[in-house]
């Protein structure tokens, strides 16, 4: 595409009281020779809006600077369709917060400019990459109540489904349930699993595969290729998105001895009580008599660091439901519930307060002992945390074992990925393949594939109905975005894509093990397969290349570097350091907007860049900055560790462990390590964030000014 | 998806911003009805979220971006929905906007609050400061144009607001305006309203100075709050020593709140660590019935009682009182555990209020379920109106997330159907 270059500087908001603005324009049009440059007082009014308007009818501009205020606002205002433009901020990180008329305020907003320019001069048009042969087709592993409800969801909204469930029928642990407990939580409900599985057999969309298992997904979003096993014979299937609904097993009680399990007869588990309550009766597995003295032990092996260290959120429901089947069963049996907490969140606090009234005798405390005597009836002792002594419970039928939920991903590869990266989705530290971050919580690591139900976490059955839903509607979505090109989230909308100059790869291998997303295979010869539905634009695999091959249309290694190369050095006698401060698009950047709104200062010796992620940095860049003059680099990201906040995973990770090579270059340029620096921010640290500036430059100001200035 | 009805998404809180999103983002038009004049909603207002204790600003950050970049959502703020009529597929929507009495030519240079010369209670805040009667909600407020508050405002006998802006965005005249939409479904995201605590009158919140509640808390220690995060009690601004915490306080008892709102124990397990954080000497105590930390959350408990200084107690606090030469309270009750009274002292009280839906108070203006406590039934046989998020049952922000997205695809069904 021939580009045609138009600069438009606003002088509004007291940005003309700040700055030369004929310097400005010289910049542009002297040294960008830009044929087009104008100004307005009020760019973002209707006449500076109609002014870039026609120029872009009339004129022919598709290029277009706008140098105002930060790209966070007046992004409705600033649409000229599809044109190539870049906002460059001169309100909130310049005139806002540097004293007016100043050369240092002067300096910056130049230098913004011509980073701008620069990024516009090495940008093209995204064209969004388009996969052959897309489907549409949701594949669902895993036929239980979260698996029906997520293809039911997905057809329902007209898109074809594939569920594939292991055993001969479907349902999952709703075969073994006898009654549910579901909103408004006031009494039990029946399981009515037939019902729901005549719906899913009903729906014209859902092809159904029992005794089935996947042997392998291979590709990506949209273009999965899917291996079925079923009796015997495998079939391969194109779907476009992917949910894991596998579900969840009980702790093995087997690990449970001290509490009586496997050493006496009448101690179960409440998946044993659940099953035994849906065949008949409730009875003593020792004898067959009818169970009159029950009590439930809760956190069985939950909320125990040697056994299970979370909580398995339903377990007192559960056993809130079973003592109802026992005072059902006999309203004059005894019911003891032995528990730490109780908890029963939300609307369920109902079916507590009824089981109360019910006659359930709860207990809050632990168990000490429990033994059994000739008539194989147990006795426990336990230590009561309220009435603060230890009490004894004589003559009990039946101690069940409120036992909470593994997830089958623990140990199973349900999905058998083709993936470099490994055949399951990564998991948190209990092997849920949950998501880490809480504003989104179907998030996994790899792209279109997701997870409903308790394989994600533990899930009493109403929500696990909703988590599925919103599973099916991530799947359609991810179809959707990537029929068109588009990346899903985060950078939902992006129509970029990385591509890789495969001529000049040395099968390093950085690229496929350092992807957050596994989106790129390995060739035998060590080459990368980029699976390029899978991306997601973050940019780490161009970070990662030392051979530099790996490039966006709007976002390269040499546009950055081009912009750096593009600011202004002054000579060392000027005193006037320049440090690079490359900064998280998400995070870092919005932060110093808020010190721009709340007009708190900012050294006038940073340049600002904003990166996509800290994880797309590449050390080039600070190798040629530093080769270049520049004093010092500073790289502001997320934080990092156990409770993450990059939303790539491990962007401010990885830009810290590649820092540590880049003492090597420093030694080479015989400059202190000192001069590069990574810090964490948050958002919200925008009072913090000139802290962190003022205290960095102060270092880079102990030092003598960077010796390569003027090469 | 071509010539597909929209969908109508009241509330632009998490809840709401998340189904409209998540819808657009498969292909639907959505349009949100927010009745504050800024997105986002309560979360917003907080500080920090459990169990990572990290802003929800980033969070929201990434949902405005996905909204900007977005050709399929638009939204109106200040504006209530008035009026529905029809049924699946087809409904007719009457939404009344409030004036905002500045326009969206604002560039929000904030020579509007400059000039103004009057004062309003900060609700954003929940009233601990104050703003000018010309204000932008909060730093990060979206969309980023200020408003004018219209009960206090001087009008045009002052209009120093209309002389100093010149970008012409200001409109004292601006009235109230109806819009009628036809859309295809309905997300109902009206969110939720902390317990008033001023029935619970043993604790003498709006009597005491020094009782707050859990909202109040967040606004406290938050940076952008009213005492820049410093924890500084409301009688005499004094950095706080001592701070206690009541756990459902007005929950589960049904003279108050039968339910549990799930998320009051994490709540102020997050805000002792605010209270540890900002000043380490500074002690904190939970009186709790049970700590109800779910799923993984429980690694967050284990984590925070592990402090020295922050005390957990097993008790229903029956009486606070104010020592009135001090502004101090003292807590009375039972150590449930040790079965000793309490007599303690302390700063500062917070109470750990819990959630009521909108629709407790403001009901749907159409044929919807509730239950008794006046929460939207999901019934999988209602179809056309869905509920989401805490209109549903009181939740943390993922799992409202989780369920706003689920509902989103229940609205595109009811389009898709039609």
């Amino acid at each position: 595409m021939d580009k045609k270059l138009g600069v438009y500087i606003c002088t509004g908001c007291g940005i003309g009281e700040s700055l030369d603005i004929d310097a400005l324009k010289k910049v542009a049009s002297k040294e960008f020779k830009a044929p087009v440059c104008k100004t307005h007082s009020w760019l973002c009014g209707t006449e500076g809006v109609e002014m870039i308007k026609a120029d872009v009818a009339g004129d022919g501009v598709n290029t277009l600077s706008i140098v105002a205020c930060s790209p966070r606002v007046k992004y409705d205002v600033f649409d000229f369709g599809p044109v190539l433009m870049d906002r460059v901020n001169i309100r909130e990180q310049v005139a806002w917060v540097l004293p007016a008329g100043d050369e240092d305020t002067q300096m910056m907003a130049e230098d913004n400019m011509r980073m701008g320019l620069v990024k516009l001069n090495k940008s093209t048009p995204p064209e969004p990459y388009q996969a052959e042969n897309l489907s549409k087709t949701v594949l669902v592993v895993g036929g239980g109540f979260a698996g029906m409800n997520a293809a039911v969801g997905a057809a329902q909204a007209g898109y074809p489904v594939l569920l594939v469930e292991k055993e001969a029928n479907l349902g999952g642990f709703m075969n073994k349930m006898n009654k549910r407990i579901r909103p408004p939580y006031k009494e039990l409900k029946p399981v009515d699993l037939e019902d729901q599985i005549k719906k899913v057999e009903a729906e014209p969309n859902i092809k159904i595969f029992t005794s089935a298992q996947i042997e392998k997904i291979a590709g990506g979003p949209g273009v999965f290729d899917v291996t079925i096993s079923q009796n015997g014979s495998s079939t391969t299937e194109r779907v476009g998105s992917v949910i894991q609904a596998t579900g969840w097993k009980p702790y093995d009680a087997n690990k449970l001895e001290h509490l009586g399990y496997g050493k006496f007869p009448n101690v179960i588990t409440n998946v044993q009580m659940e099953e035994m309550a849906k065949n008949g009766k409730i009875t003593r597995p020792s004898d067959g008599k009818e169970a009159k003295n029950v009590l439930f032990i809760q956190c069985a092996g939950s909320r125990d660091e040697n056994h299970l260290a979370y909580c398995s959120s339903v377990c007192c429901l559960v056993s809130l439901k079973q003592a109802t089947y026992v005072k059902e069963q006999d309203p004059e049996a005894a019911v003891y519930i032995l528990y730490k907490d109780i908890r029963t969140p939300h609307q369920s606090e109902d079916f507590y307060r009824k089981v109360q009234k019910d006659g359930g005798i709860f207990i809050r405390g632990e168990l000490n002992a429990i033994s059994e005597d000739g008539n194989k009836n147990l006795s426990v002792e336990a230590s009561d945390a309220l009435l603060n002594e230890t009490i004894q419970l004589e003559e009990l039928d039946l101690v069940v074992l409120a036992v909470g939920m593994v997830p089958t991903s623990i140990d199973e590869t349900a999905l058998n990925l083709d993936y470099r990266q490994g055949p399951g989705l990564p998991v948190n530290k209990y092997g849920f393949p949950d998501s880490n971050f809480i504003c989104f919580p179907y998030e996994t690591q790899r792209t279109g594939i997701y997870t409903a139900g308790c394989v994600r976490s533990p899930m009493e059955t109403a929500i696990c109905a909703e988590d599925a839903t919103g599973a099916a509607l991530k799947t359609i979505q991810c179809i959707e975005s990537t029929a068109i090109g588009s990346s899903t989230f985060p950078r939902s909308g992006d129509m970029t894509y990385p591509e890789f100059m495969m001529s000049r790869c040395t099968q390093c291998k950085r690229c496929t093990e350092e992807c957050p997303f596994g989106a790129i295979n390995e060739d035998e010869k060590a080459n990368p397969l980029p699976n390029l539905t899978r991306c997601r634009r973050c940019g780490t695999c161009m970070g990662a290349c030392p051979e530099r091959i790996i490039s966006f249309k709007n976002y390269s290694v040499d546009m950055i570097g081009s912009m750096i190369k593009g600011i202004e050095v002054p000579d060392a006698d000027d005193e006037k350091p320049r440090v690079i401060a490359l900064i998280c698009e998400n995070d870092a950047y919005p932060a110093l907007d808020m010190a721009g709104i709340n007009r708190i200062p900012i050294d006038p010796f940073y340049r600002f860049i904003s990166v996509r992620c800290l994880g797309s940095v590449n050390l080039v860049w600070i190798a040629d900055a530093l080769a270049k003059g520049i004093d010092g680099v500073i790289l502001l990201g997320c934080r990092k560790g156990d409770d993450y906040q990059c939303h790539f995973i491990k962007g401010s990770e990885l830009a810290n462990t590649r820092m540590e090579k880049i003492s090597e270059t420093l030694g080479r340029l015989a400059l202190e390590p000192e001069r590069v620096r990574v810090e964490e921010i948050s958002i919200n640290d925008y009072d913090r964030l000139p802290v962190i500036l003022n205290d960095f430059m102060a270092r880079i100001k102990e030092l003598e000014p960077n010796p390569y200035k003027g090469f | 998806m071509g010539d597909k009805k929209s969908i109508l998404i009241v509330g632009g809180g998490m809840s709401g911003l998340t189904s409209a999103i998540e819808a657009a983002e498969v292909g639907f038009d959505v349009v949100i009805v927010e009745k504050n004049p800024y997105l986002g909603g309560r979360v917003a207002q907080l500080y920090q979220y459990f169990p990572k204790l990290c802003p929800p600003n980033c969070g929201l950050e990434i949902n405005f971006k996905r909204t900007k970049s977005s050709p399929r959502i638009s939204f109106y703020t200040l504006a209530e929905v008035e009026q529905i009529s029809g049924e699946e597929g087809n409904y007719q929507v009457t939404i009344k906007t409030k004036p905002r009495f500045i326009n969206d030519q604002c560039t929000g240079c904030n020579k509007c609050a400059e000039v103004c010369p009057v004062e309003r209670s900060n609700d954003f805040n929940y009233g601990l400061d104050k703003t000018k009667a010309a204000y932008l909600p909060y730093a990060m407020a979206f969309p980023m144009q200020y408003v004018i508050d219209g009960s206090v405002c001087h009008g045009k006998a002052c209009a120093k607001c209309v002389e100093v802006c010149n970008y012409q965005a200001i409109d004292l005249e601006m009235q109230p305006e109806t819009i009628t939409l036809n859309v295809g479904a309905i997300v109902w995201a009206a969110g939720w309203n902390p317990y008033d605590a001023v029935k619970l009158e043993n604790y003498g919140f709006g009597q005491y100075a020094n009782v707050i509640t859990n909202v109040m808390m967040e606004r406290l220690c938050a940076d952008n709050g009213p005492t820049q995060g410093k924890i500084l009690r409301p009688s005499d601004q004094k950095e706080v020593e001592k701070v206690a915490f009541i756990q459902c306080a007005g929950s589960r008892d049904e003279n108050h709140l039968a339910y549990c709102s799930g998320i009051c124990c994490l709540a102020s397990l997050k805000q002792s660590t605010y209270v540890r954080e900002k000043n380490p000497n500074a002690q904190a105590f939970i009186y709790f019935i049970d700590i109800r930390a779910q799923g993984k959350l429980e690694d967050f408990f284990v984590k925070v009682k592990q402090d020295e200084k922050l005390s957990l107690v097993k008790s229903k606090i029956a009486l606070i009182t104010e020592d009135p030469a001090t502004k101090n309270l003292i807590l009375e009750g039972e150590d449930t555990q040790s079965g000793e009274r309490i007599r303690e002292t302390v700063d500062m009280v917070v109470l750990a209020t819990g959630m009521e839906p909108a629709t407790a108070t403001v009901k749907v203006p159409a044929e919807v379920a509730y239950d008794d406590y006046g929460f939207i039934v999901s019934d999988q046989d209602q179809k056309g109106i869905y509920g989401a998020g805490c209109i549903k049952r009181p939740a943390d922000v993922a799992g409202v997330v989780q369920d706003a997205t689920g509902a989103a695809l229940r609205a595109i069904q009811s389009v898709v159907r039609r």
